[in-house]
Order: structure tokens, then sequence, then C-alpha cells
């Protein structure tokens, strides 16, 4: 006697699929794709791959832009969403700082092989640990349906009404064929989903791919031909036909490389000098003099310094010495120039932070004192200035008022001053002094003992010595 | 003797389903057929015929949703 027939289920749906969609509107027991669209076919495969190599817990998925963005309302793993083609760059960080992970970035063709098409050659060329899927479907779906890299010649687009012409808007990109000329990529092959037997090959590359990150291998990259019925204008059935005829022609069907037996990739983490020895290997000085810390007038204790002048008067280095001269004094200094065609004969200027805490941000934006070496740099930076802010100005190349009246004035005859003692040029190091004997913020010691490690040629040490002093004693005096 | 059970059998979620028809394009015995009643997401999804089905799993991997087809194969018996 006969029983009952059996049935077990065979193939039903991926653990690593959550089990609703929580995604903001429409129902959510389906995906938010169009019907036939080959996102859904690819995401089984890949949810299946995730499900029998039991790696669903330290998957990341990338997703890009473009139809797929939401692609972790469906997948249960760990899920970034990247900015328009980076996500083979945002995979980077998440394979550097977490070697364990298996990440992996999906990406469309408008993504991958227009705004990122620099990002994922790079993320080819260094090797990094991860797989890509992209998904190529000829076309811009997810904004209606315009020409993407790899759309065909003759193919009509909303941006290409008469048919792409080659002859205007160039030949489709094979990305395959770009990425496997490189030397790191480990496998790199293109797919189809056009037919249950294309299907079912594609379906064995995915799994392939995703053995090899299992293993740690390296990079790897699969191309999947895949059907946009809805930018195609076509029924989902005459679309994967359309994969067949019109895709596959253009796009070849092959395994572009495939080194299975590469050795397990090992991350080379470059090894740091010892401390002790980082000034051999930057070749600056090892000694930093140390300066007994000066006492200043609490309203500087941690100025916020904008330096501003014309090209050649000496700026950066002005703010170089500031920075010197807190670091020698113990506190936490930071200094950055501003760049740029203003250095050629324009306004130049740099930010200098001095303070007993550690500094967030070296850029100084609201600034507690600026140095401004002539008219102009006055102008463009008093508006900045907090209330009550010291306002440093080289009487000498400033004639006019500031227009801010809430702040400190002091002006210092600083290029006067520095052609009294032989050249134009100490001016900057006039106000260096002024800042210090105005202030109380820096020893004159400190700033003196400075002029080593500043001043290259020891020929001009020694006028700078007195610009400094000169400028110390005119601060002084200033603040009576 | 009886006639000898179905290889397979396929479940296909009504509601999940939008009608793209790609696995009544795969299935090599045409066991899957479109409905005259549409759904609740506006579609006419497609149904088993409910007899036939060989398990081959092509329609499963045509089909883009992730949970509106499931296949199910015959158990061997001892």
């Amino acid at each position: 006697m006969s029983s009952a027939p059996v049935y077990k289920p065979f193939l039903q749906r991926a653990d690593s699929f959550y089990d609703t969609f929580q995604r903001k509107s429409g129902n959510k027991e389906v995906t938010h794709y169009c019907p036939g669209c080959g996102h859904g076919e690819l995401h089984k495969m890949m949810a299946e791959a995730i499900d029998d190599l039991d790696i669903r817990d330290r998957t990341v998925l990338i997703s890009p832009v473009g139809c797929s963005v939401f692609a972790y309302y469906y997948f249960d793993v760990g899920n970034v969403q990247a900015a328009h083609g980076r996500a083979p760059a945002v995979g980077t960080g998440v394979q550097r700082s977490r070697p364990h992970s298996i990440v992996i970035s999906y990406q469309g063709d408008g993504d991958l092989a227009a705004i990122g098409l620099n990002e994922i050659l790079q993320a080819a060329n260094r090797g990094e640990k991860m797989v890509v899927f992209f998904v190529n479907n000829a076309i811009y779906g997810m904004t209606g349906g315009q020409m993407a890299p790899t759309t065909l010649p003759g193919m009509r687009t909303t941006t290409t009404p008469l048919g792409r012409d080659p002859r205007l808007a160039g030949n489709p990109m094979r990305m395959c064929e770009l990425v496997a000329q490189l030397e790191a990529p480990i496998f790199v092959a293109r797919g189809s989903l056009a037919s249950p037997k294309e299907m079912k090959r594609t379906r064995k590359l995915v799994r392939k791919a995703m053995e090899m990150q299992v293993e740690g291998k390296g990079f790897c990259f699969v191309e999947v031909l895949s059907a946009c019925p809805t930018g195609w204008g076509m029924t989902p059935v005459d679309a994967q036909q359309w994969i067949e005829d019109k895709l596959t022609p253009h796009f070849p069907l092959e395994i572009f490389v495939d080194k299975t037996d590469q050795e397990r990739l090992e991350y080379v983490t470059p090894e740091s000098p010892p401390r002790e020895k980082l000034h051999e290997v930057l070749g600056i000085e090892a000694d930093t003099k140390t300066m007994p810390a000066a006492n200043p007038d609490p309203a500087h204790a941690n100025p916020r310094i904008k330096v501003a002048g014309f090209g050649g008067q000496g700026v950066l280095l002005l703010g170089l010495g500031l920075a010197q001269c807190g670091m020698m004094e113990g506190r936490k200094v930071a200094w950055l120039p501003s760049y740029g065609p203003e250095m050629r004969g324009g306004t130049a200027h740099c930010h200098v932070n001095i303070s007993e805490d550690e500094i967030g941000s070296p850029l100084v934006s609201r600034p507690t004192v600026l140095v401004a070496m002539n008219q102009p740099s006055m102008e463009k930076f008093e508006g900045e200035l907090v209330p009550g802010a010291l306002l440093l100005l080289n009487d000498s190349m400033v004639p006019g008022q500031p227009s801010r009246d809430d702040v400190d004035v002091v002006r210092v005859r600083a290029t006067e001053m520095a052609e009294d003692l032989g050249n134009v040029r100490a001016a900057n190091m006039v106000m260096l002094g002024a800042f210090a004997g105005y202030t109380g913020a820096l020893n004159l010691e400190t700033c003196l003992a400075s002029l080593d490690t500043l001043i290259k040629r020891t020929a001009l040490i020694d006028l700078n010595r007195k610009a400094i002093t000169a400028g110390f004693e005119a601060g002084r005096k200033a603040r009576g | 003797m009886a006639t000898r059970p179905d290889r397979g059998r396929v479940e296909i979620g009504t509601d999940e389903c939008k009608g793209c028809l790609l696995c009544t394009a795969v299935c090599p015995v045409h066991v899957l057929v479109r409905t005259k009643t549409l759904n609740k997401q506006g579609y006419f999804p497609v149904e088993y015929t409910g007899s036939g089905c060989t398990g081959c799993g092509f329609c499963f991997y045509a089909c883009p949703e992730p949970g509106a087809i499931t296949v199910f194969r015959l158990e061997k018996s001892a």
C-alpha cells in the first residue's frame, strides 16, 4: 500500500532576506522593483550564496545609487549606502577597518561605469578584498531611461531618441575587459540573466566570487547582463530575449580572469618607526627645545590666530613662528597655511592655534587674534574676529581704520622698524615679538630661541633677534 | 496501479506576484499560467495549474521576487 506523496521545500525564500521589507511605502511583502527586473533575480542568487556559505553575520553590502539603492531594505546583512559611484571606495574602507568582513559592492552601469569609473578602476587596481556585482542593463533605470556608458550603438533612450551615435557618444564600455587588464583582480567574469541556462551559469559565477571572498583571496568582478523592461519599453519576456539577441553580442559572456590558485591575500600593515626615531625618518631635529611656559593674559591663554598679509611679507613664517613658540612652551599647536593663487603677490594668510587642550580643527574661522600686515588683509578678515579680539596691525601699511569698534586695536610700525634694523623683511618678526609682548602668551626668550629652528641662514638670525626684541618692547608698551 | 506522483510542486504567493510572466516563459512543462483576477498589487498573478511540475526550479530563479515562488520536490520513498 502506498502512502500519500511527501513534498519538501527545494527552493524557497532565502534567510538572508528580511521577512518583510520595511520600506517607507508600498507593499512590504515585495521589492520595489518593476515586474521582470533583473535586480531581483541577482538578489536571489546573492542571498542564496550568503545563506549557503553561512556568512550573513559578516557580510557588508554596499548599496549604490540607482534602482538598487534600497538593497538595504531587503538583505539582512550589514548595509551601507554609498554616494553615487563611490561604493568601491566605501567598500575599501569597510574591508580595511574590518578585514574579517565579506564586502559586496553592488552597482549598476550608470553608477559604476559613469560617475564611479575612477573608484572601480582604482579599487580593482589595488586588489581590494571585495566582490563587485555589476548589473549592466545598458541604461539609466532609476532616472527614467537615459543613455548610460553601456548603451548599445543605435539604442534609443530618452537622451538618444534617434539611437546612440558612436560618433557623438562613443561606443559602449566593456567594463569586464577594462578591469581584466589590470594586474590585481583575481576573478573577472560576465554572466547574463537571459535564460535558465545563463542564469544557472551566472549563479555559479556569483557563488564562485563569493567563495573567493570567504577564502580572502582578493578582488572579484562579476558583471551581469540584466533586463530593464520599463527602461527598454518591452515586456519582461521580450526583454529577456533582447538580452540574448542584442546585449550579449556586444558583451561576450566569458570568464576573463580566474586566478583560483591565488594565494590568500595578506594585508600589509606599514611598519611605523618607533616614536623616538620619527625625527630621523622625517629629517627634522629630534629635540624641540623646551622653554618655560609663559603666563598669559587669560584672554589670550588659547589664542586662535589668523595671520594675513601680501605674499612676501613672511606671513606663513610668522604663523610657523607662533606655532613653534607655543610648542616649545609645551602647548598644543596647529598651523594651517592657505594656499592658492593668492600666494602669488596677493593676500596670503595662515591659521594658528595655540592651546592648552587638544585642538579639534586647525581651521581658524572665528579668530581671537588677527595679525594684519597690510590694509587689504585687515579689510578681508576683521569681520571674522570675535568681539573683544586683538587686532594687531602693521601700522606702516594699514593707513585706514578698522570698521570694528568692539575689538582691541594695537598698531605697530613693523615695516619701518624692520627697515631701521636693516631689512624690511624682518617686519614679520617684529609682529611676532609684538604679539608676545602685548598678550604675554609667549615669553621673549622663547621667541628668540625659536629662531634657531625658523631661520635657516644663520647670518639673518641676529637681525631677526633684534626685530623680535623691538617688537616685544613695542607690544609691551602698547599694553601699558 | 496508481499514476506516478509528480516530481515537484510549486507554490506562488498570489499577492507577491507582479505578473511579469518570466516564470511562465521558462517553465519547460508549461504548468504556470496567468490568472484573470487582479491581486492586491493590481497585477494578474501567475498560478500553478496543479499538476505536472517537475521541480526543476527554473521558475524560482527566473522570478525576481524573493519570496513569490517556492518549489517543492517529492521525497524519495524508501
